[in-house]
């Protein structure tokens, strides 16, 4: 392959631009690979964070041209060959240098979510049964690894910058992982509309696109939180028949 | 949510502001034509109050815009001509056509769909764009989403929901009705022409549409944390559900192409443009 040319982001919050760097490419490298190329050959203080190269750890989230992705999942032959490509660091965050972004105010969220609380034990020795049929639906937003491609290309954070009413696509997959959880009893959805603001979410799908675990965040995650919460909150019928029903840990009881 | 201090946040971008080199704007401008178009020649449609029946060669077809006909001059109609105490309360400045009484309910179930929302949201309004593409500029910090008023309305989906169930079994009626032809001495027989496939197609694919619908699909399981305490009924209900959610945004667009044709190919029958071939 011949050299290749990247426009990679360089410098802090206050002070930053694109910078040229060229560098030869070979079969079989990622973007994560170039990257580390150009601070061996041309950029030593080039800021990047990474870990395992291998799609699991989450940390080397950026945008390659234009697109939020992780570095180490892209290979360069999936990008148009003998074109500049664009590397920035994510948009939602605040900057620290370079490709280097702050997403501890995830952290801070993720606290906010009411934790996981279980029915009491099925088994006298503190066990619980249930099917694995129930558990397969949240395991599939276990799968998720963190690396807040869906927090950064969603618009309502990026574009609306509503990081103080709105908990964003990763931490509603959290909220639905505990809330559809059969053992859980814990009950979210007032915090979900409330604080958590969800309904600020307007469907666009653009986080399922970017999850590198492909998880379908708002299909199988948002819509039925949203679904919920019109249970609870405005579907007036729902809220009739829901005075004959048994609560929810009575639900859970296994069969 | 008590946040502290805002994020020292990159500027945000401009309208169309992107590092993306795809034709990102392909996907939405198809959404908008499509769209588009759709609402311009069903709302033309829907005015017309005329050749919304085909009932030549013994074949009774119905267009979909028009059906149910609840009050009508077609053979259709429930109730017959629209009665006096309607066209007294009906707005003089607008025709009155029966597809107008009903078509607000089909016309809700797919606004409210989830799938449109997010469709219509980025090809008409920019809301975004497309993904990882500047908003306009007005919007910014004042955006509500479906938060608050008007779009806090879209919650409403699941009634529009029930109502296009019943029009799934109506529009049956209506295909079964297409395979039914007057024979010169009057009795009914069973036939086919080419309306009566095209008729039993619109069901069939707003049936696709309707039975992937994500409020339905909560409401038949997706409700339950245990799905394994429900019947055996609920839970392969909710199985096949979850299967057509998947296709989803096909099935909401062939259905769509597929209504508007239907009333398209009874028109063209109607008006004697085209004939009905007939098969058996």
């Amino acid at each position: 392959m011949p050299p290749t040319t990247f426009r990679i982001w360089r410098g802090d919050a206050k002070n930053a631009d694109f910078r040229e760097y060229t560098t030869e490419v070979s079969e079989g490298m990622v973007v994560l690979d170039a990257v580390h190329q150009i601070q061996a050959e041309s950029a030593p203080d080039l800021a990047c964070r990474w870990n395992c190269k291998a799609g699991k750890c989450g940390s080397c989230s950026a945008e390659i041209n234009g697109k939020p992705r992780l570095m180490c999942m892209t290979r360069m032959n999936q990008l148009p060959p003998g074109e500049t490509v664009t590397i920035e660091p994510m948009r939602s965050f605040p900057l620290v240098r370079d490709l280097v972004t702050d997403v501890s105010w995830n952290f801070e969220v993720k606290k906010r979510i009411k934790k996981f609380k279980p029915r009491k034990p099925d088994a006298e020795d503190g066990t619980w049964r249930m099917q694995q049929a129930d558990v397969d639906r949240v395991q599939e937003f276990r799968k998720c690894i963190e690396c807040f491609l869906c927090q950064d290309v969603c618009h309502v954070l990026r574009d609306h910058h509503k990081h103080n009413e709105f908990i964003g696509p990763r931490f509603l997959v959290y909220a639905a992982a505990l809330e559809m959880h059969p053992l859980d009893t814990e009950d979210r959805l007032a915090d979900l509309k409330n604080e958590h603001g969800i309904g600020y979410c307007n469907i666009t799908k653009c986080c399922t696109k970017v999850c590198p675990e492909h998880i379908t965040i708002t299909d199988n995650a948002i819509i039925p939180l949203k679904e919920r919460v019109v249970d609870e909150f405005y579907d007036p019928l729902t809220r009739l028949f829901r005075i004959f029903k048994p609560k929810k840990p009575a639900e859970s009881t296994p069969a | 949510m008590n946040e502290p201090a805002s994020l020292p946040l990159p500027q945000l971008r401009s309208l169309g502001e992107t590092s993306r080199k795809d034709a990102w704007w392909l996907q939405p401008a198809a959404t908008f034509a499509g769209l588009f178009a759709f609402i311009i020649y069903s709302t033309w449609a829907a005015f017309q109050g005329n050749h919304y029946w085909f009932a030549a060669g013994g074949a009774e077809y119905l267009s979909p815009f028009y059906s149910p006909e609840i009050f009508g001059n077609s053979p259709h109609a429930w109730f017959g001509p629209p009665p006096d105490w309607l066209m007294k309360i009906w707005p003089p400045f607008i025709p009155f056509s029966p597809a107008l009484l009903i078509l607000w309910a089909p016309g809700g179930f797919r606004f409210t769909c989830y799938y449109y929302r997010g469709a219509y949201y980025k090809a008409f309004w920019g809301d975004p764009p497309s993904c990882a593409v500047g908003e306009p500029g007005f919007r910014k910090k004042k955006y509500r989403g479906e938060n608050s008023f008007p779009l806090i309305i879209q919650n409403i989906h699941r009634y529009f929901l029930y109502l296009a169930l019943a029009f799934i079994g109506l529009l049956l009626f209506d295909a079964f009705k297409g395979f039914t032809f007057v024979d010169d001495d009057g009795h009914h027989r069973f036939g086919i022409g080419v309306g009566s496939l095209v008729l039993l197609i619109n069901p069939i694919l707003l049936g696709g549409y309707t039975f992937g619908c994500h409020s339905l699909r909560h409401l038949i399981g997706g409700r339950h944390d245990c799905m394994t305490n429900c019947s055996n009924a609920r839970q392969g209900a909710y199985k096949g559900v979850t299967c057509l959610n998947r296709k989803h945004m096909l099935f909401a667009w062939m259905s769509l192409f597929w209504v508007g044709f239907t009333d398209f190919y009874v028109r063209m029958c109607s008006t004697g443009v085209w004939t009905d071939l007939r098969i058996l």
